[in-house]
């Protein structure tokens, strides 16, 4: 296996929305070099590939960052991080008007002002906007770009993030970098559990099925204090072709309807998870299936629907077109997803400080990766690239670069020669995804369990998943394509895991689908207006409960434990 | 959900294998192949960086495809989606990339 060592100042692992920001961010502020590993290639690669439809998350007039924060807070019954989201908040208009500088267009009001959809979201045309996004890192001669790299695991036997190890996808060339800061942003994970169109279209999903929890894994794996993996994220989307529902909801203000015509969301509630609930209720109690009420909408309020899909998410012009019928004499048929652990949606991922640093010193975190501010959306996801790479700057500038431990980057080469050597083996990667996403779905709240599970299904699980890792070691890849199949199945298993333990721990149900704990089926404020943390420790995960911050406060790691 | 390259158009310039986020698009003989067609995510990606328009989107099956086949061209400002359905007949809509989403 060919070998390249790489020095630089800061790594930034994954090339994505806040990855790129951070960078940016680095190179703006600081002389310091940074290095992008991405394992596509970053003018289109993680959420923003296809574009996307508005900025969920600005300030509008009239309101302030810690209205944000609040709606936040209410949207996810309380179990949030204050600090982190008021500390996003504060920038999320900043780096909206950035975006605007490297030319994202925004539609103004005759003041100029930018035009609000609601209370939070500004319209766009967000196609192009990771090619932009992309071009300005590309402008920054401090920056360097690995692409098609598929990082695998962190350096971390010095007691702190110096490197990371990897291989590129196409060459199967190894990469061994040192680092004095690392920036981890490979987003969140999709594909655990078992999707919407399991067959041929199995990769139709909402988030993108090639974030698959490395970020996650990696930290656990390292002993990295995680948080609130048991608040999975379900989207309520198109049938099909699980494009986002947004546009139609809040944009063109289509409602949520069942098969009698009925507008059932006041029933259930308005929150994030409230909705995708009642409709899940609405199938179980036999008044399905629901849609969104696009019928007898205007010819051209459909035709700038088409546009708005084709600007975010082309399948459902097309799946639209297909049917046969014009958008304005149908509905849109609305379905829950498959489960996403996704921290910038929900408040799942690593347990930062207010600096966005994990537990691990010199590791810091950013983006759907990161815990504990949900509802972040693009901008947020820049607003922590921006911070993440402003507190890695002051941390890597105090320290020397410290040399990879030979052992441990021969250990790495070996384990990815192990995979490549041709041994036999009886399995296939895809047949242990399937089997992980079986069980998930079965055992622990997926679609065909109405997102339910009991505690000892969940046990069930747990031991499937760590049986299906064992077996995930003796996988044999004939190509370094294949290879990364075994690495990103093994991401996944890792953070199943996580997950199972994070359900079981918290003994209510606080938010309906996201975590409907049949053996505790009740809200409890009394005892869990609190976080569930893990860690891993000798092999077990480890879980910690910690009492809430707010937004006022700044969060540094300790090891106080509430 | 997947793509179909046309290997007769393909120049095999390697710009789709680039962009693709999922890295799911090979180059074999010096032409463009998809390797995993059960694995591309939709995005358009690839549609959007053939020169030559080589690539194009279809709905699988099993999520209500129907055999048309969606690809863009670029003109200016202009991004041409255009829709061939398999009776033959092509439907266009195009965007002005300067004009901002209305819902
Ligand atoms: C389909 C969709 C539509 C959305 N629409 C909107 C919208 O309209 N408005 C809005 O405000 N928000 C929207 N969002 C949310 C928003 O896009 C995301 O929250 C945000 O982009 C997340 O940024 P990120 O940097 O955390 O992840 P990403 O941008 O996905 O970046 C992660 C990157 O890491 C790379 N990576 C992963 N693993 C590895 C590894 N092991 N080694 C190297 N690289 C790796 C990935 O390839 C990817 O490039 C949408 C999200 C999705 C999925
Ligand atoms: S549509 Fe997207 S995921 Fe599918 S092959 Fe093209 S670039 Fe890859
Ligand atoms: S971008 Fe088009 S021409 Fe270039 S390799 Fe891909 S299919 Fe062929």
């Amino acid at each position: 296996m060919e070998t390249v060592r790489l020095n630089t100042d800061i790594l930034v692992i994954g090339g994505g929305t806040a990855g790129c920001w951070a960078a940016i961010t680095i190179a703006e502020q600081s002389g310091l070099d940074v290095l992008i590993c991405e394992k596509a290639g970053i003018k289109r690669s993680g959420c923003l590939a296809a574009g996307v439809n508005a900025l969920n998350a600005y300030i509008t007039e009239g309101k302030t960052p810690q209205d944000y924060a609040d709606y936040c807070e209410k949207d996810a019954a309380g179990i949030v991080r204050g600090d982190l989201l008021l500390t996003m908040s504060e920038r999320l208009n900043s780096v909206t008007e950035k975006l605007e500088r490297l030319g994202l267009v925004i539609l103004k009001d005759e003041q100029g002002r930018y035009a609000a959809r609601g209370d939070r979201n500004i319209k766009i045309n967000g196609e192009n906007i990771k090619p932009l996004i992309a071009q300005e890192v590309r402008r920054h001669s401090q920056i360097s770009v690995l692409e098609h790299v598929d990082i695998t695991d962190l350096e971390t036997s010095s007691g702190r993030a110096s490197g990371a190890y990897g291989f590129g996808i196409e060459d199967g060339t190894f990469y061994a970098i040192s680092a004095k800061a690392v920036i981890i942003a490979t987003g969140g994970a999709a594909g655990l559990y078992r999707p919407n169109n399991p067959g041929f279209s199995k990769h139709k999903m909402w988030y993108p099925p090639f974030n698959t929890g490395a970020g996650y894994a990696m930290g656990i794996l390292h002993g990295a204090e995680m948080t609130t993996f048991e608040m999975r994220f379900i989207a309520l989307r198109c049938k099909d072709t699980i494009a986002p529902t947004g546009t139609l909801a809040q944009g063109a203000g289509a409602k949520q309807i069942n098969a009698l015509g009925e507008v059932y969301e006041q029933k259930y509630g308005l929150t994030t998870s409230e909705r995708v609930y009642g409709t899940v209720m609405e199938n179980l109690a036999g008044r399905g299936p629901c849609y969104l009420r696009t019928k007898g909408i205007s010819r051209e309020k459909a035709q700038s629907l088409e546009k708005a899909y084709l600007n975010m998410a082309p399948s459902q012009t097309l799946k639209w077109l297909e049917s046969g019928v014009p958008v304005e004499e149908q509905d849109v048929e609305i379905e829950g997803t498959e489960p996403y652990i996704v921290g910038g949606h929900t408040a799942s991922g690593f347990w930062v400080d207010t600096a966005r640093m994990t537990t691990i010193p010199g590791l810091f975190a950013a983006g759907d990766v990161s815990g504990g501010a949900p509802q972040k959306y693009v901008t947020g996801a820049l607003a922590e690239g921006e911070i993440a790479g402003e507190s890695a700057v002051r941390y890597a500038e105090k320290l020397i670069p410290e040399p990879l431990p030979e052992e441990s980057v021969q250990a790495h080469i070996n384990e990815t020669e192990g995979f490549l050597s041709g041994r036999k083996s009886l399995y296939t990667a895809p047949q242990l995804e399937e089997a992980m996403q079986t069980v998930m779905d079965k055992y622990a709240g997926g679609i065909g369990a109405s997102y339910r599970f009991t505690e000892a299904q969940l046990d069930i699980a747990d031991r499937r998943i760590a049986q299906l890792f064992e077996l995930s070691g003796q996988l044999s890849a004939d190509s370094p394509r294949e290879l990364l199949r075994i690495y990103e199945l093994r991401e996944r298993l890792v953070v199943c895991r996580s997950v199972i333990a994070h359900l079981r721990a918290r003994q209510e149900t606080r938010w309906h689908c996201f975590a409907e704990n049949l053996d505790w089926p009740e809200r409890n404020d009394r005892d869990w207006r609190k976080y569930v943390n893990s860690r891993l420790e000798n092999g077990k995960i480890r879980v910690i409960f910690r009492e809430l911050i707010s937004g006022g406060e700044t969060y540094e790691h300790s090891d106080k434990q509430g | 959900m997947s793509i179909a390259i046309n290997r007769d158009k393909c120049i095999g310039c390697g710009r789709c294998t680039q962009a693709c986020p999922g890295s799911l698009i090979g180059m074999s003989q010096g032409k463009a192949v998809m390797r995993y067609p059960e694995e591309c995510w939709g995005c358009t990606a690839c549609l959007k960086e053939c020169p030559v328009h080589a690539v194009r989107l279809f709905l699988g099956a099993d999520i209500g495809g129907g055999g048309t086949l969606l690809h863009t061209e670029r003109q200016g400002e202009i991004l041409r989606w255009i829709f061939e359905r398999p009776d033959g007949t092509v439907q266009e809509i195009p965007i002005d990339t300067r004009e901002s989403n209305k819902y």
